[in-house]
């Protein structure tokens, strides 16, 4: 169990070589609202890291800073050694309220991001297709968002942003709508896809178990103005058989570290 | 079985409607309202004669140019209007005094500028129907969901993209909505420009018959011109049903 704060003081060739996505010094304002202030935190490329805090604390506005949709107050964001100056190729998002297409059947909206960048449709609706039967919505390719349950658009959503391919995955709380027994499955899912492919993610959740469970990484944020208040490597986790984790001592042991160090916060 | 269940009401309110419409005519309300049955006989007479045809060849050239010139422009203007904000103070004042406006007390103005012909009657068209459409589409236009921008322009969607793929679709209900006030006010211009101007199809019909004291022919075309709005806002709703079924259906964002 290796803890360390984060170290400013790294040089930023060394940092942007193992970090695919680097955030330095970002501080958010809406107005009177101060939602982060002096935020740094690096996230290695290759593996999985969750932005663990309260409510409100500002996880959905660093995520948005990062896929160059919404402009720092101050601070920038590097992908890949680039500053970020907006969306690219490089990120996918997974959005908190799904963000699909009410006008569009499933298939139409998995293929969005595809028919953004031009894909020819026969091919875009076969790879859209693909994806659909891996987040398990195989025979509601016609059906419209109404038609689906909560969790199943945000499956929509998930298959939406794996898609296009990108080699940043920022998911907002991507399984908040999910039935306990599908989470499951996608987290078990999501370690796969981790351990599989070459591709950073960035991990939104409340969840304190699941944040343990699937993460390289874990970002403590404090509540507004936010900061990166600790970061946790559950790093002897990760060699761990999936189904074996949850009973592993260090999993325990890290849920109730971080349980401790939240609780103040929720009075 | 609601398909059939909607036909049956339907055909219900059609019965209670006209019978009302002919106890109206046999009390008699007034000398000058004819029975249901009276008028119904006088359309197919015109209907015969080809009288009604020739008239509705007169007001439906006006009213179809006139509305599809609000159409295209009034939407056109309306995207802009909606998109720029620059353009929207420049522009919308314009639309809601149009909207406000007495258009019985506009209409010598513009017979005095355009004349007695095609064009003042297609500018009355306009004015009824442009202003509802632009205003709506602005409106909609302005508050597309900010989620759904951002959700296509973090997928990389050019300006031009998020215009046509994100805002015109989730802005069409309150678009369509536009056009079929404005395609109602529309009809109500192309009457009201025959009575007015000159009295040319059906407006002539209803002039002609009235001065003559030939009530069932009169109502016969004022009933007729509003089974072809009905008609035709008919085929607008399946049209946007067409293009954006899952809009009509309902919304995803409960
Ligand atoms: N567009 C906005 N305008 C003004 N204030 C905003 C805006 N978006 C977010 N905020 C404020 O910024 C703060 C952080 O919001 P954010 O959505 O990032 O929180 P979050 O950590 O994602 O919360 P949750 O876990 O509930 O999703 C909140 O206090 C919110 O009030
Ligand atoms: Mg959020």
């Amino acid at each position: 169990m290796d803890t360390h704060p984060i170290d400013m003081t790294r040089s930023a060739t060394n940092a942007s070589a193992a970090a695919a996505v680097s955030v330095r010094g970002v501080s958010k304002n809406y107005g009177q609202v101060e939602a982060l202030r002096d935020l740094s935190l690096d996230f290695p490329r290759g593996q999985l890291t969750s932005l663990l805090g309260p409510s409100g604390c500002g996880k959905t506005t660093l995520l948005k800073i990062i896929a160059g949709l919404l402009q720092p107050t101050e601070g920038e964001v590097e992908v890949n050694g680039k500053p970020v100056t907006g969306p690219g190729p490089d990120r996918a998002f997974v959005f908190q309220d799904f963000a699909l297409l009410p006008w569009a059947t499933v298939l139409r909206n998995v293929a969005f991001g595809l028919e953004l960048r031009g894909v020819r449709i026969s091919e875009r609706e076969a790879i859209a297709e693909q994806y659909i039967r891996n987040v398990g919505l195989a025979g509601f390719e016609k059906s419209y968002p109404h038609e689906l349950s909560g969790g199943m658009r945000q499956r929509v959503g998930l298959a939406r942003a794996l898609a296009v391919d990108s080699e940043v995955l920022l998911m907002d709380e991507p399984f908040s709508a999910v039935d306990e027994q599908t989470r499951r499955k996608f987290q078990e899912d999501l370690l796969g896809l981790v351990a599989g492919e070459n591709k950073t993610f960035l991990f939104v959740t409340h969840s304190i178990e699941e944040a343990v469970y699937v993460s390289d990484q874990i970002a403590i944020l404090l509540p507004r103005p936010s900061r990166v208040s600790e970061v946790i490597r559950p790093s002897g986790l990760r060699t761990r058989n999936v189904s074996d984790i949850r009973r592993d001592p260090e999993y325990l042991d890290i849920v109730d570290r971080i349980w401790a160090s939240l609780r103040s916060y929720v009075e | 079985m609601p398909m059939s269940r909607s036909l049956v009401l339907k055909l219900l309110s059609g019965v209670i409607v006209f019978g009302a419409w002919e106890v109206a005519g046999r009390i008699p309300v007034s000398y000058a309202f004819p029975t249901f049955f009276e008028s119904m006989a006088a359309l197919v007479d015109m209907t015969v004669s080809g009288w009604i045809f020739e008239a509705y060849v007169e007001t439906l050239r006006p009213l179809i140019i006139g509305l599809l010139i609000s159409a295209f422009i009034g939407i056109a203007l309306g995207l802009w209007v909606g998109l720029s904000n620059w353009f929207d103070w420049l522009v919308s004042p314009i639309f809601i005094v149009m909207q406000a406006a007495p258009l019985a007390a506009l209409i010598p103005l513009l017979v005095m500028v355009y004349g007695i012909g095609l064009t003042s009657k297609v500018f009355v068209v306009c004015i009824m129907a442009m202003p509802v459409i632009v205003l709506n589409t602005a409106g909609a236009v302005r508050n597309a969901p900010t989620n759904l921008k951002e959700m296509g322009y973090s997928f990389l969607g050019t300006e031009q993209d998020i215009i046509l793929k994100v805002i015109i679709p989730s802005a069409s209900p309150i678009i369509f909505a536009g056009l079929r006030l404005g395609t109602s006010a529309g009809f109500i211009g192309a009457i009201l420009s025959e009575l007015k101007i000159t009295p040319t199809g059906i407006g002539d019909i209803i002039t002609y018959s009235r001065s003559i004291a030939d009530y069932p022919s009169m109502y016969a075309a004022i009933f007729s011109i509003m089974v072809l709005a009905v008609l035709f806002l008919n085929f607008l709703e399946r049209t946007e049903r067409y293009f954006f079924a899952g809009n009509v259906r309902g919304y995803a964002s409960d």
